[in-house]
C-alpha cells in the first residue's frame, strides 16, 4: 500500500524502513504526449495534478530542466494569503487558500499548511486608507479580513515594536486569520507523488531547448534528451517565461529581477505568526524548526542569476529590526535568491498564446508560491478546455492590448 | 571533577584565571580559553542534546564545524543564542547555558524518542500529522516547542553596530601559513593589503601542529611575520573578522567581533563591525575542515575530530581523554594521536582502515612514541551511552559491502577520528567558482573562478606546509603584480618533508548489519541525519542531492554541513552507483558563520533608520505643539490643536479662517524641479498631456503625466520661467519617482534632447498664504510687485522681493481660495515665515496641517494623486479630458485609445454626501449597489477621501464608482470593514464655489 499514515510509519519502521517505495517513479521520456508541462516547480505539478484528477487527462509529463521543486518554489518565504485588493485576484487566490486547506489530505502529503495568520502593517495614513479598503473589498468578496488596531497588535504580537516615536509607526495592520505558511518543498514532492499516482510522467534533468511548431499550432518540444511529441504544451517556468516565449516567437510584458531571502539559525518559538511591511519593506515569520524566515527586497535590476546584492540584505535587517529590535542578536545562518518574473501590473499570466495548443502560466512576481494550488488548478483547466476559467479569465494575454490591467502593485504609495 | 589541563604548555595564561557558569555550575578557566576548551578541561562530557532522538552530545571539533556544542551565552537582554562554544573566547564571569535537553543535558526526558528512533525516519513528517485535520495545530505546536536551539532575547538590543567600507588591493581570507605567506608577499610589493581572520590571533594550523619553518619552531617565524605585517602601514590586520559572504563585483562582507570577547562592550565600543571590502583581488586561504567517520554510535560523547584533540593539546593544553583510540582514513591524524601521547595521554591503537597503513613519517612517529598500530581494521561501533567506554574493533579486507562479524573491545574514554579533510571552497563557490573533485586526495577542490581570486593552502586542496607557504606566497606576488605592483623574485620556505601514504575514502564504516539496519551512523549531527536516512531518500526517489538535503535536513544545521555533508555526498553517491564528482555539492552561499542582523544593520536603525526630512519651518511647527504626519520621508505638520482641541475642532476652525480670512501654510515638501536646456519644451511636452509649447513666460499651468499605460502617475502645478526654463512642482511622495521617470526617458530613450533636470526641493521652502485677505498681508510686509489681478492674475508666476528678501511668487491655489505660494531660499524661509506671521495677526492668521490642505482640496474636488488614484485611474476617469492635448504625442496617449480605457463603465471619480448627513464613512471604503446580494457581492467602487466639512455643515466624501459621472443624483451604500453600512448620495465632486470664482478675485 502506497498511502502515508501514521499506520505506515509504524509498520516501515518494523522492516528497517526498507520497504519504502518511491514518491514518484523516474521513468525514460515517452516520444509522445498528449500534455507537456514544461516547469517541474509546484505551479508546473500541481497543473499535471490537477489534468490527472479533475479532467482525466491520461498522458501527461512534465518535464524538469533541474531537480523538481528547485526553482521559487524552494527558495519562497513560504507565506500563503489570500487578502488581494481586486476582486479578479482576490477570487483566484481565495480558490488557492481553499485547495490548501485540504491540500495535506487530498495529496496524502503533509504540506504542513500552518494557518496561523497573516498581518500587513500599516505605517502612515495612506497605508490605513488602503487596508481599509482591502478589509472592505475582502470582506464583500467573502474573504476573512479585518483591520487590528495599535493596541491590539501590541497584545497579538510580542516583540513587535508599536511605539508612536518609531520611524514608521506602526498605525494599525490588516489580519487575514486563514492565512499563513507551509512547508515549501513538501508541496512540490506531494504534488509529484499524488500526480505520479495518476499516471504522470515526472523527468528531471530534462530541459527544453526548443518550442516545436507546425501551421500555427504546437507539435512538441525539443529537449536535452530528445523531440518529446505533444498536442499541447503548458509553460510554467517561474524566472525563465521570457526565454520559453522567445523559443515560440511570443514576446511577454515580463521582466526578471532576482529576489532575495534569508532564514535566521534555529530559535525557540518567538513568533507564532506572519507579518509583513510594505512600508518598512520586510516580512518575517518562524518556520517550525525555529528559523525566522525573512524576505528581503527586490533588486531593481535585471538579470537570471540567482544571488543578488549584500545591501538589499542590510536594508531588509534594518527593516526587521525597526519591527523587532530584539531580533538585532539574532544571526542570519543563510541567504539566498530566486528570479521572479513580475508583470506591469503585478498580476500573472495564466493564458492560451497566440499559438494554438501552447499556453503560459507566468508573471507571478513575488507572489507565486500561495498560489500554487489555484494557479495549477485554474491552469489545468485552461489546457484540457483550451479557454479560461471564470478565475483566471483576466489574467489573459489579452489584458495587456485591451489595457484591462488589474493593478495590484496596492495604492501607488504617494501622498500629497 | 577532574581537571584536564595539562601543567604547562599551550597558549592560554594561567596567571589569568576566569570563573564561569555553565548550566549553573561555576567552572574555571584560564584567559585564552574557548568556551569549548574550558568545559573540556573541567570534564564536561554532555553539551547538548540532539535534535530529534535527544541523544547526549558532547563537543566534536574545535572550529565553525561545531554541530553540537550551541551554547546560549549572557543574559537577559544581551543574550546570545546559539554560539559555538569551540568559537566563543571564554571571559570573566561568562554565563553559559545549553540550549538542548529538559529537565537538563544530562537527563532529558525527551531521549524517549530514541526508543522510536525507526518511525522517526527522514521525512517522517511529510507521512502523518494529518488526520483528523483539525489536530495538525496542536502537532505543529509540539513540534515547533521541541525545534530550535537558544532563545532571541526578549528586549532591545544593549549594544550598538558599525559599518565601515574599506578598499584594498589584496585582500586575504585566513591568516594560517598560506595567508601570512600571501600577505607578506602582497604587502612586500607596496600593495595595500588587508588580512582577516576570524580566530583571535593570527597563526591558523601552527597554532595547533608542532612543526618548524626554516629549521626553527613555527611559531617563531609565525611571531616574525605577524610583526612585519602588524608595522608595515600598507597592512590592515583583522582578527576576530569572518568573511562571510563573497558578492559580485569582488565585494567581501566581512564582520569583526569587536567585543564579544570582553562580555560586554567597553566604553564606546561596538559590538560588531560590518567591513564592506571591495578588493581588486582576493587571496583565499580558508583552510580545511576534517571530516568525522561515519561508524555506529559515532556521535557519543568522547567520539571527537582527531585535529580537534590536537588543538585542545597544543593550543589551549587540555587533555580531552585519558585513554584515546585513533580511527583514521589518512595519514595526518597520525600526528594527532603523538600530541595527545606526548601531552601524557594513553593511546591504545592507531585503528587505520587502509590495507597498507600510512607512510612511513607517519608511522615511524607513532612507533618511536610507542602506539601501536592496526592496518585493515575498523570502529564499527562504541560502547558507552554519554561517554565513550569501548571501541568495538574488527579487522576489514576493504569492502565496504560486506557485514563485520567479530569484533574486540578496546577500552578508551575518548576516540579520536579522521576521514581525511575537506578543503573549505566556500567563498570560492559564493563568488560563482566551480569546483572540482580530486581524485588523488578525494575532496571537492576550487577550479574555475569567475571573479578576481584566487585559492592556497588547504583551501585549494594544497596540504603539505611547504606547498601552503610556497603556494600562498606566489599567490600573494601574482596578485599584487595583476594590480600593477612590481614584483621581486619569489622567497622559498624550507619544511620538514613527510612522506605520505594517500587516503583512501570512507564515507561509511561497515558494521555488524547492514546501513539500514545497524545502529545509528550520524552524517549530520546536528539534525540527527543517519547514513540510513540518505538511503532512505534515495529509495524514495529523492536522488538530487538537494533533494536529499531537504528530505533529510543534511547540512540545514548551524554549521551549514561544513563537518558532514561531504559523507553524506559519499553515501549518496554510493546509493545512487554514480562517482561523487557526479552527485556534486549543494550549493554554497552566505554566511559562511551566523551573522547577527545587528551588524547587517549597522547604524541604520532606530530614528536614523531612514533620513527624516524636515522643512525649514519644523521647530516652529514643533513649538506649536503641532502632532507630524509621516509622508515619505517627509514629517509634516497634521495640524496644530490650540488648548482642548481635538483634530476635529483644529481642523474645522483651520478651515473657517483659509475660507473666511487668513491661513498660512508649509508646503515646502512639494516636490520640485528646474528643468533648462534648449530642449525642455521638447521634452514636457512629450511627459506632459497639455500643451506646455503654448505657455506663456510667466504662466503657470497644472499639468498630469501619465505611464506609458494611460493612466496617471503624478500631477502638480509647472511653471514657465523662460523661454527655455521651467519649474516643476511634483506630490510630495512622487518628487523621486518624477525625476527618476524623466530622467530614465532622457537618458535612455531620448539622449539626444538637450536637456538638464535638477531636483530643486529642498533649496525652495514653499509658504502657502491662504484666503481672502491674503494679498492685503503680502501687500503689507511689503511687496514689489502689484499684486492687484490686472497685474498678477490667476496660475501666474514673478520674481518679486517681500519683506525685503527675493523671492518667486506663485498666484496658484489649491483650496479654491483667493492665495499666493511664495518660493524663497530655504535658509530664509522661517524669517519669512515668522514675518508673514507676525504681519498677520491683525487678520487672525492660522498655520494649518495636511488634514486641513485635505479637505480644503476636497471641498474643491481636486484629487490628491496616490489618495484619489491608485495606478489604475485614466485622466478621463478624472475628468480631465480638458488637460489631454490634441495637438501633439505624449506618453500614454495611445493607451488611452485602448478598449478597456475607452469603456464608459470605469470607475469614475465623483462625489458623495452620506444621506442621514452626519457620517463620515472611513475612507477606503468599498462602494456597493446591493449590499444584500450573496458573496462574493459585486462592488461598483470605493471611497478615497472622506472628512468632515465644517464650511459646508456636512461630511463630504470623494471616490470612484463605476459610471460615476453617470449616476449624480443615484445612491450607493459604503460597506465598511466594521460591517456598518452607509447610504451615499452620489453628488459632483466639487463642493464648494463650483464657478471658481473665489480663487480669481
Amino acid at each position: 500500500m502506497k498511502k502515508y499514515s501514521a499506520f505506515g510509519l509504524l509498520r516501515n519502521a518494523l522492516s528497517y524502513n526498507e520497504k519504502w517505495p518511491e514518491a514518484w517513479r523516474s521513468p525514460e521520456p515517452k516520444r509522445k504526449y498528449d500534455v507537456v508541462i514544461v516547469g517541474g516547480g509546484g505551479h508546473g505539478l500541481a497543473t499535471a495534478y490537477y489534468l490527472a484528477k479533475e479532467h482525466g487527462v491520461q498522458n501527461i509529463a512534465v518535464l524538469e530542466k533541474g531537480w523538481i521543486g528547485g526553482g521559487n518554489t524552494g527558495r519562497n518565504t513560504t507565506i500563503v494569503r489570500s487578502n488581494y485588493l481586486w476582486t479578479e485576484a482576490a477570487l483566484l487566490y481565495e480558490k488557492s487558500l481553499k485547495l490548501w486547506e485540504d491540500l495535506s489530505q487530498d495529496l496524502n502529503y503533509n504540506v504542513m499548511f500552518s494557518q496561523r495568520g497573516v498581518y500587513n502593517l500599516a505605517h502612515s495614513l495612506q497605508d490605513v486608507r488602503d487596508i481599509e479598503r482591502r478589509v472592505s473589498a475582502n470582506r464583500l468578496n467573502g474573504i476573512d479580513a479585518e483591520f487590528v488596531a495599535p493596541e491590539q497588535l501590541k497584545k497579538n504580537i510580542p516583540g513587535l515594536r508599536v511605539t508612536a516615536n518609531s520611524r514608521y509607526p506602526v498605525l494599525g495592520a490588516s489580519l487575514q486569520r486563514r492565512g499563513g505558511v507551509a512547508r515549501h518543498d513538501a508541496v512540490a514532492w506531494g504534488y509529484a507523488r499524488a500526480a505520479d499516482q495518476r499516471g504522470v510522467d515526472i523527468i528531471q534533468q530534462c530541459e527544453v531547448t526548443g518550442i516545436r511548431r507546425e501551421g500555427g499550432k504546437v507539435i512538441g518540444v525539443d529537449t536535452t534528451r530528445g523531440a518529446i511529441a505533444a498536442d499541447k504544451v503548458g509553460v510554467v517556468v517561474a524566472g525563465h517565461a521570457s526565454v520559453l516565449a522567445d523559443m515560440a516567437g511570443i514576446r511577454l510584458p515580463i521582466e526578471s529581477h532576482p529576489l532575495q531571502a534569508f532564514v535566521s539559525e534555529p530559535l525557540k518559538p518567538v513568533l507564532d505568526t506572519v507579518v509583513m511591511s510594505n512600508g518598512v519593506h520586510g516580512y518575517i515569520s518562524q518556520s517550525d524548526k525555529g528559523e525566522l524566515v525573512i524576505g528581503a527586497g527586490i533588486d531593481s535590476y535585471n538579470g537570471y542569476g540567482q544571488r543578488g546584492s549584500f545591501h538589499t540584505i542590510e536594508h531588509t535587517m534594518q527593516a526587521i529590526i525597526e519591527l523587532f529590535p530584539a531580533f538585532s542578536r539574532v544571526r542570519m545562518l543563510r541567504q539566498w535568491g530566486g528570479i521572479v518574473d513580475t508583470c506591469p501590473d503585478a498580476c500573472p499570466i495564466i493564458s492560451k498564446t497566440p499559438v494554438s495548443g501552447l499556453y503560459f502560466n507566468c508573471g507571478w512576481g513575488t507572489g507565486g508560491f500561495k498560489a500554487t494550488p489555484g494557479s495549477g488548478w485554474a491552469f489545468a483547466h485552461t489546457i484540457a478546455e483550451d479557454r479560461s476559467h471564470e478565475l483566471n479569465a483576466a489574467f489573459d494575454l489579452q489584458r495587456f492590448t485591451s489595457g484591462a490591467l488589474i493593478d495590484e502593485h496596492g495604492a501607488a504609495g504617494v501622498a500629497h | 571533577m577532574t581537571s584536564r589541563r595539562l601543567e604547562s604548555g599551550g597558549f592560554v595564561d594561567r596567571g589569568k584565571v576566569f570563573e564561569f557558569k555553565f548550566d549553573g555550575r561555576t567552572l574555571k578557566g584560564f584567559a585564552g580559553d574557548t568556551l569549548a576548551s574550558a568545559l573540556l578541561a573541567n570534564d564536561v562530557a554532555v553539551v547538548s542534546r540532539s535534535f530529534k532522538y535527544h541523544r547526549p552530545r558532547g563537543i566534536v571539533s574545535a572550529g565553525a564545524d561545531e554541530p553540537n556544542a550551541i551554547m546560549q551565552i549572557g543574559k537577559d537582554d544581551a543574550t546570545l543564542p546559539n554560539l559555538r562554544a569551540t568559537q566563543t573566547e571564554l571571559y570573566n564571569n561568562m554565563v553559559a547555558r545549553s540550549t538542548k535537553g529538559w529537565p537538563s543535558v544530562n537527563f532529558d526526558v525527551s531521549a524517549i524518542n530514541a526508543l522510536f528512533g525507526r518511525v522517526f525516519s527522514a521525512g517522517f513528517y511529510y507521512k502523518t500529522f494529518m488526520r483528523p485535520k483539525r489536530l495538525w495545530r496542536c502537532y505543529e505546536r509540539f513540534i515547533r516547542s521541541s525545534a530550535g536551539w537558544g532563545s532571541a532575547p526578549a528586549g532591545n538590543d544593549p549594544d550598538e553596530y558599525a559599518h565601515r567600507n574599506a578598499h584594498c588591493d589584496v585582500l586575504v581570507v585566513g591568516a594560517g601559513p598560506s595567508g601570512l605567506a600571501a600577505a607578506v608577499a602582497a604587502s612586500r610589493t607596496g600593495a595595500r593589503v588587508i588580512l582577516v581572520d576570524e580566530q583571535n590571533e593570527f597563526g591558523g594550523s601552527l597554532l595547533s601542529e608542532d612543526t618548524t619553518i626554516d629549521s626553527v619552531p613555527a611559531m617563531q617565524w609565525l611571531e616574525k611575520t605577524v610583526a612585519e605585517l602588524s608595522n608595515c602601514e600598507t597592512v590592515q590586520c583583522l582578527t576576530r573578522t569572518t568573511a562571510f559572504g563573497y558578492y559580485d563585483d569582488n565585494f567581501v562582507a566581512a564582520v569583526e567581533r569587536c567585543a564579544d570577547h570582553l562580555g560586554k562592550p567597553p566604553g564606546q565600543t561596538v559590538r560588531e563591525r560590518l567591513w564592506r571590502i571591495c578588493a581588486r583581488e582576493v587571496v583565499l586561504a580558508q583552510g580545511a575542515f576534517e571530516r568525522p567517520l561515519a561508524f555506529c554510535n559515532n556521535d557519543r560523547p568522547g567520539v571527537m575530530m582527531a585535529s580537534a584533540v590536537q588543538t585542545y593539546v597544543n593550543r589551549y593544553a587540555v587533555l580531552p581523554g585519558e585513554r584515546a583510540v585513533l580511527f583514521t582514513n589518512n595519514d595526518s591524524a597520525y600526528f594527532a594521536a603523538v600530541a595527545f601521547k606526548k601531552a601524557g595521554g594513553l593511546l591504545a591503537a592507531i585503528i587505520d582502515s587502509r590495507q597498507s597503513g600510512a607512510g612511513v613519517t607517519a608511522v615511524t612517529n607513532a612507533v618511536d612514541h610507542g602506539i601501536p598500530i592496526m592496518n585493515g581494521h575498523l570502529v564499527t561501533d562504541v560502547v558507552g551511552k554519554k561517554r565513550v567506554r569501548k571501541a568495538q574493533v574488527a579487522q576489514w579486507s576493504g569492502d565496504t559491502s560486506q557485514t563485520i562479524k567479530n569484533t574486540v573491545s578496546i577500552e578508551c574514554d575518548l576516540l579520536m577520528m579522521s576521514g581525511g579533510w575537506s578543503p573549505a571552497v566556500h567563498l570560492h563557490s559564493q563568488a560563482g567558482g566551480k569546483n572540482i573533485w580530486d581524485e588523488t586526495h578525494h575532496c571537492f577542490v576550487p577550479g574555475e573562478t569567475l571573479q578576481q581570486n584566487r585559492s592556497v593552502g588547504a583551501g585549494a586542496g594544497q596540504w603539505s606546509l611547504m606547498e601552503c607557504l610556497q603556494r600562498g606566497g606566489d599567490a600573494g606576488r601574482t596578485t599584487a603584480e595583476a594590480c600593477g605592483f612590481v614584483v621581486q623574485a619569489g622567497q622559498t620556505y624550507e619544511t620538514p618533508q613527510d612522506q605520505e601514504n594517500p587516503i583512501e575514502p570512507l564515507w561509511r564504516v561497515p558494521a555488524s548489519r547492514s546501513p539500514d539496519r545497524c545502529a545509528k551512523q550520524f552524517l549530520d549531527f546536528q539534525n540527527d541525519t543517519s547514513v540510513a536516512d540518505v538511503r532512505l531518500a534515495v529509495r524514495e526517489g529523492y536522488r538530487s542531492i538537494e533533494h536529499v538535503k531537504r528530505y533529510t535536513a543534511l547540512g540545514f544545521g548551524t554549521d551549514q554541513g561544513k563537518l558532514g555533508n561531504i559523507n553524506g555526498m559519499g553515501v549518496l553517491a554510493e546509493a545512487l552507483e554514480v562517482p561523487i564528482a557526479q552527485v556534486g555539492t549543494t550549493t554554497f552561499r552566505p554566511a559562511y558563520t551566523p551573522v547577527t542582523f545587528g551588524a547587517g544593520a549597522g547604524e541604520d536603525i532606530g530614528e536614523i533608520y531612514d533620513p527624516v526630512r524636515k522643512t525649514a519651518m519644523h521647530e516652529w511647527h514643533e513649538m506649536q505643539g503641532a502632532p507630524m504626519e509621516v509622508v515619505g520621508q517627509w514629517l509634516r505638520p497634521w495640524y496644530f490643536p490650540q488648548y482642548g482641541e481635538d483634530i476635529h475642532a483644529a481642523v474645522a476652525r483651520e478651515c473657517m479662517a483659509a475660507r473666511n480670512s487668513l491661513a498660512i501654510m508649509d508646503a515646502s515638501t512639494l516636490g520640485k524641479i528646474d528643468v533648462q536646456g534648449r530642449d525642455s519644451v521638447a521634452l514636457l511636452e512629450r511627459i506632459y498631456t497639455h500643451d506646455v509649447g503654448r505657455m506663456a513666460v510667466g504662466r503657470c499651468a497644472y499639468g498630469i503625466m501619465l505611464g506609458e499605460d494611460g493612466l496617471l502617475m503624478d500631477d502638480g502645478v509647472m511653471a514657465r520661467l523662460g523661454e527655455q526654463r521651467f519649474y516643476l512642482t511634483t506630490t510630495t511622495g512622487g518628487a523621486a519617482a518624477v525625476l527618476t521617470w524623466l530622467e530614465r526617458w532622457l537618458q535612455t530613450e531620448w539622449p539626444e534632447l538637450d536637456v538638464h533636470l535638477t531636483s530643486t526641493t529642498d533649496h525652495w521652502s514653499t509658504i502657502a498664504v491662504v484666503g481672502p485677505k491674503s494679498r492685503e498681508l503680502l501687500q503689507k510686509v511689503g511687496c514689489n510687485v502689484s499684486l492687484q489681478r490686472e497685474n498678477f492674475p490667476f496660475m501666474t508666476v514673478k520674481d518679486a522681493e517681500l519683506g525685503g528678501f527675493p523671492v518667486q511668487l506663485f498666484r496658484v491655489s489649491f483650496s479654491g481660495e483667493l492665495a499666493f505660494e511664495v518660493n524663497i531660499g530655504s535658509n530664509y524661509a522661517m524669517a519669512m515665515w515668522e514675518l508673514l506671521i507676525d504681519a498677520g495677526q491683525e487678520f487672525q492668521i492660522t498655520p494649518y496641517g495636511t488634514e486641513t490642505l485635505h479637505v480644503l482640496r476636497a471641498e474643491k474636488g481636486f484629487v490628491i494623486v496616490g489618495q484619489d488614484t491608485d495606478g489604475s485611474v485614466s485622466p478621463v476617469d478624472l475628468k480631465m479630458n480638458w488637460l489631454l492635448s490634441k495637438n501633439k504625442d505624449y506618453l500614454g496617449k495611445r493607451s488611452l485609445q485602448r478598449a478597456d480605457l475607452v469603456r464608459t463603465d470605469r470607475k469614475q471619480f465623483v462625489g458623495f454626501v452620506p444621506v442621514d448627513g452626519k457620517t463620515v464613512v472611513a475612507e477606503g471604503t468599498q462602494l456597493v449597489n446591493d449590499p444584500l446580494l450573496p458573496v462574493p457581492t459585486p462592488m461598483c467602487g470605493h471611497i478615497t477621501s472622506s472628512y468632515a466639512s465644517a464650511c459646508l455643515g456636512h461630511p463630504i466624501a470623494l471616490g470612484l464608482l463605476q459610471s460615476g459621472h453617470a449616476r449624480i443624483g443615484e445612491q450607493v451604500v459604503a460597506a465598511q470593514s466594521d460591517g456598518t453600512y452607509v447610504d451615499m448620495q452620489v453628488v459632483s465632486p466639487v463642493f464648494y464655489d463650483p464657478k471658481s470664482e473665489r480663487q480669481n478675485v
